[in-house]
């Protein structure tokens, strides 16, 4: 499946992000092109500071390029204003990130039914959230849920309303090396299962094993865009 | 040399200047409150105790009908009395040009020299009346100025029915009319009430009171009970009409006078003993939540080696530094508020001299207050950053715990969204804090009603007193009781349309040894006149055989419906008799017995006889009659409750404006610092939810809604809650600022209610507006970044 490439999903061309801090001018990206095909799953790989967070939110609609262009099929996402890309992201993206972000004062089954009620064509919050194997703590608040249960859910309320595009910034960061795989296992599934686009932000090297693509980022450039020859089940990836 | 931490402190009151500044204008406006009215309190009764000493204010105070000369030995020998002054105090009616119906006058005579050995006048321009000279006259100079008399002007008066032409030759203040009003017309209205002073000697005769007095009063020994020396005085006066001796306490301008005193105390303690309570609460959150955003900061500080009391001392500094400021700006403000009372005051007031005295106690005593109040809100966060141990201080707080509502459990939650659900379950999990919250808006809600509480008691005295109570169009008072046949000569009158009898008798109303002396007004069976009623409107029927008294004479004497009350009469043979109460009034000044005209004829022995009469008019005719009613003899004054609601309308306008308006701003002042600061606070505890629902694709409407839900949602909760404790708030100025005879319903109208809610919810709106912008602004990437 890997070696098969589907329509171009997003595609990014020149993209540059510069942050003012303070007196100084941080350079965040350089001239960046990158495509994303239907059904694939990302690495992006590379050291703090590389800019890979900031390509991801680009790419997610959190944030808008300095210069350059980005396209979600026929949707010009450098060009679109505030409402527009809330739309984008409420209609096309799932994100996860290394703390959660689970709303605190929502039951597991409630965060799930947050993204559910916005969605047209949603899973059951109950499917999802059988879906990452938490079908038992439906209604289980945030502070009752292990670190791994919590990621769980944050993956189950990205990945329920179907999503093109699932965005993963370093989903394991804060979780242990066993309950790290359970969670990657959950992100595979899902992108075998679902078919959906999905992003995967690490700076654990043996991660990449599990992905189709891996694309490395060095200094706000990418320093390699390489295919892996075939996908290791992360149940066999090791850090 | 700045330190560190003083560096810290300075930033952190920059950063949380809006959080800040709402603290503080909380604390300034309490503290305004309480300098303006202790001030306004403390120079007012400054200045008129010094004047009651420079003009030697009597203490006790007795009107009579007729006594020789002879028996002011046998007053002046009663234990307790130091000085007595004997004197003619006569009504008279002053037929001024410009006004409608003739002024009310109080004419009181000076002994030979001019100089009272008691409430001696403080003459502000020209002379006292030279002996002998009965068309001499010192007018009070307030009287004067508004008709524009000046000295050697002349005043037209009607002396026991002759009209005549006085020569005005000074202009006075005096002690005993510093408020000045008459029985018939309570308020204050320097143009319908004049009081005039000429030569005993001169003017006796007018009065066929050569060689006798019918007025008398008191200055009393160090040490001498007041109550003792009026029983006294009563029975030496008893046989020559003695219409009971009275105090200070009761005479009518120092009356007056003590009522602003009392309403203004009672107001200066409890205004901004809400206000710091507010404030206290305020510093309560704003400072946990900083503690708690702090903790690594804290734990920094103690991990380089400062003690954990420099680090509490650090917070107290910070919340002592908002609330001097506060209550710095709020003196300011305060001492300003308070001399623009006193120059309210100066027109009612007729004081030589009414200086503002701000005294640096007031101030002292408000900072102090204050930062006790602010220290008291800081106790529990400075505890808790007392006893964080550096190390779990490193540690970010454990996650907030959360559990479905109540209003789910019981199944309810289907109802809500999961914005909705969100809310309820935020205010739920803090319930002491919503509870507070909500407390505090509704304190808000209620000093908006209390600033409009003057206006509705206005209304209700304009209604039930001015209005209802009296439909006739002129109450015509004789100088003395005439037969029946006197309401017949009236009605025929030109104009007069229809009329009503009343005979008014002074008695002593008792139950035990608990006294009282007011007037016993005799109506018709139903009157349809001057009537008798009670709050809410309704009117009280006259029993036969009874007496109905206002409520607050009846609360004195202890008496209920049904009991028995002994009536002694001043006049005649002073008989008792012992009469059942049969209902209660409701009357906002004074003290009254009603009673039927029979009931109060079968009391006095006598056959007939009438004291007023009250007629409907025809304005058409009103200049005819009026010069009719000013030749008859008989007439001692005439009263248009049409001219006594104008008077009341000009007198408390002003007053009521500028207290509503300052009311109402500091009641929004602490809607807005609440519903402010709350926002700002779940703002900053629940950013990184808000962004995560942006970032799940929730517009910012979608977010704001949430946040601001919880803000709609405990406003929504204080507003009942703080109509009920406006209404409590306006029973407990009505019941701190009574007096004997002066009380005010607390009456709180729909229109009050309606604008105390709206004061609250656009004051709501304008803080949602603030942090809205904020909630639009939200940095989604940063916040998302950040471990919680």
């Amino acid at each position: 499946m890997g070696s098969i490439r589907g329509p171009t999903v997003l595609a990014a061309r020149g993209l540059s992000k510069v942050y003012r801090m303070g007196d100084f001018d941080v350079v965040a990206l350089r001239d960046v092109d990158l495509d994303l095909a239907e059904s694939e799953l990302v690495v992006l790989f590379g050291p703090s500071g590389s800019g890979k967070s900031t390509l991801l939110n680009i790419l997610g609609g959190l944030d808008v390029p300095t210069s350059g262009s980005v396209r979600y099929r026929d949707h010009d996402l450098g060009a679109a204003n505030e409402s527009q890309l809330t739309r984008y992201r409420r209609e096309h993206v799932g994100f996860v990130f290394q703390f959660y972000n689970l709303i605190p004062s929502l039951t597991a089954r409630e965060n799930v039914a947050l993204v559910t009620d916005l969605a047209d064509d949603p899973m059951d919050p109950e499917e999802a959230l059988a879906l990452v194997g938490l079908r038992e703590r439906l209604d289980h608040f945030p502070a009752q849920l292990s670190g791994g249960e919590q990621q769980r859910v944050a993956i189950a309320r990205a990945v329920a309303k179907r999503p093109e595009l699932l965005l993963c910034d370093e989903p394991t960061g804060a979780l242990d090396f066993s309950t790290g795989r359970v969670v990657l296992s959950v992100i595979d599934r899902v992108n075998r299962e679902l078919g959906t686009t999905t992003v995967l932000i690490t700076h654990n090297a043996p991660i990449a094993a599990m992905a189709d693509r891996v694309v490395r980022l060095a200094d706000g450039r990418i320093k390699s865009d390489e295919r892996n020859a075939a996908r290791v089940r992360p149940e066999d990836v090791a850090w | 040399m700045v330190s560190a931490l003083h560096r810290k402190l300075l930033r952190d009151l920059t950063r949380l200047r809006g959080q800040v500044l709402a603290i503080a204008l909380v604390v300034a406006s309490g503290i305004a409150s309480y300098v303006a009215m202790q001030s306004a309190y403390e120079s007012l009764r400054e200045s008129s105790e010094r004047y009651y000493g420079d003009n030697r204010m009597p203490h006790v105070f007795v009107h009579l009908e007729r006594a020789p000369e002879a028996v002011r030995g046998r007053l002046e020998a009663i234990p307790g009395v130091a000085t007595i002054e004997t004197r003619l105090f006569e009504t008279l009616l002053l037929p001024m040009p410009g006004l409608n119906e003739p002024a009310v006058g109080q004419l009181v005579s000076l002994p030979p020299g001019g100089v009272p050995a008691l409430a001696a006048l403080h003459v502000r321009a020209g002379r006292l009346p030279e002996p002998g000279r009965a068309d001499e006259v010192v007018v009070l100079e307030a009287f004067a100025k508004a008709h524009g008399i000046g000295l050697g002007g002349k005043l037209p008066a009607v002396l026991n029915g002759v009209r005549r032409d006085l020569s005005v030759v000074g202009l006075a203040l005096s002690p005993e009319f510093v408020y000045s009003g008459t029985a018939s017309s309570p308020f204050s209205d320097e143009r319908r009430n004049g009081v005039i002073w000429m030569d005993r000697e001169a003017i006796a005769p007018a009065f066929r009171m050569e060689g006798a007095f019918d007025d008398a009063v008191f200055a009393l020994q160090p040490g001498a009970t007041e109550r003792a020396v009026t029983d006294a005085i009563d029975r030496v006066l008893a046989p020559y009409g003695g219409l009971g001796a009275v105090g200070r306490d009761r005479q009518g301008s120092a009356l007056m006078l003590e009522t602003e005193l009392t309403q203004l105390s009672s107001y200066a303690s409890v205004v901004p003993a809400v206000f710091l309570a507010v404030a206290a609460f305020l510093v309560n959150v704003v400072l946990s939540r900083l503690v708690m955003l702090q903790r690594a900061q804290i734990a920094t500080l103690r991990a380089v080696g400062y003690r954990a009391i420099a680090i509490g001392m650090h917070y107290v500094e910070l919340v002592g530094t908002i609330v001097v400021l506060g209550a710095l700006a709020g003196s300011a403000l305060g001492a300003w508020m308070g001399s623009a009372m006193m120059s309210i005051y100066e027109p009612y007031f007729r004081l030589p001299r009414l200086d503002y005295l701000l005294s640096p106690a007031i101030v002292v005593k408000a900072v102090i207050v204050s930062v006790v109040a602010a220290l008291a809100g800081a106790l529990q966060a400075v505890r808790s950053v007392l006893a964080l141990a550096p190390a779990e201080a490193m540690r970010p707080e454990a996650p907030a715990r959360y559990q479905p509502s109540l209003l789910e459990r019981i199944g309810l939650g289907r109802l809500f969204g999961d914005a909705g659900r969100m809310v309820l379950r935020e205010l739920t999990r803090r319930p002491l804090r919503t509870a507070l919250s909500v407390f505090g808006i509704a304190i808000s809600v209620s000093i908006v009603i209390m600033a409009r509480v003057k206006d509705d008691a206005i209304a209700v005295v304009r209604e039930l007193e001015l209005g209802e109570a009296h439909r006739e169009d002129l109450l015509i008072a004789f100088r003395r009781p005439l037969p029946d046949a006197a309401e017949r000569e009236i009605a025929h009158l030109p104009g007069v349309i229809s009329t009503e009898p009343g005979r008014t008798v002074p008695v002593r109303a008792r139950r035990g040894h608990v006294f009282r002396d007011v007037a016993l007004v005799g109506h018709p069976a139903k009157p349809s006149l001057r009537r008798v009623l009670e709050w809410p409107l309704r009117e009280v029927a006259l029993a036969d055989d009874g007496v109905v008294l206002t409520d607050a004479l009846a609360e004195i004497l202890g008496v209920r419906v049904g009991d028995a009350v002994e009536l002694e009469v001043f006049q005649g043979d002073r008989r008792t008799i012992t009469a059942r109460v049969s209902g209660l009034s409701y009357e906002m000044i004074g003290m009254t017995a009603h009673a039927t005209l029979p009931t109060v004829h079968r009391l006095l022995g006598e056959e007939g006889g009438i004291t007023e009469v009250m007629a409907k008019t025809d304005p058409a005719h009103e200049k005819e009659l009026d010069r009719r009613l000013a030749e008859l003899p008989t007439v001692a004054a005439v009263v248009r409750p049409a001219s006594l609601r104008e008077s009341f309308d000009k007198q408390t306008g002003g007053v009521l404006i500028v207290t509503t308006i300052v009311l109402t701003l500091f009641g929004a002042t602490i809607a807005v610092a609440i519903v402010y600061n709350n926002a700002r606070i779940a703002l900053s505890t629940r950013s990184r939810d808000l962004a995560t629902l942006r970032v799940l694709g929730f517009t910012r409407a979608e977010i704001s809604a949430v946040l601001l839900g919880e803000m709609a949602a405990t406003v929504l909760l204080a507003l009942p809650l703080g109509l009920l404790m406006g209404h409590g708030l306006m029973v407990l100025v009505a019941e701190t600022s009574k007096m004997e005879t002066f009380r005010f319903p607390a009456a709180v109208s729909a229109p009050t209610l309606g604008f105390a809610v709206a004061v609250t919810v656009v004051a709501a709106l304008v803080s949602a507006l603030i942090v809205r912008r904020r909630l639009d602004h939200l940095d989604l990437v940063g916040v998302l970044k950040a471990r919680e």
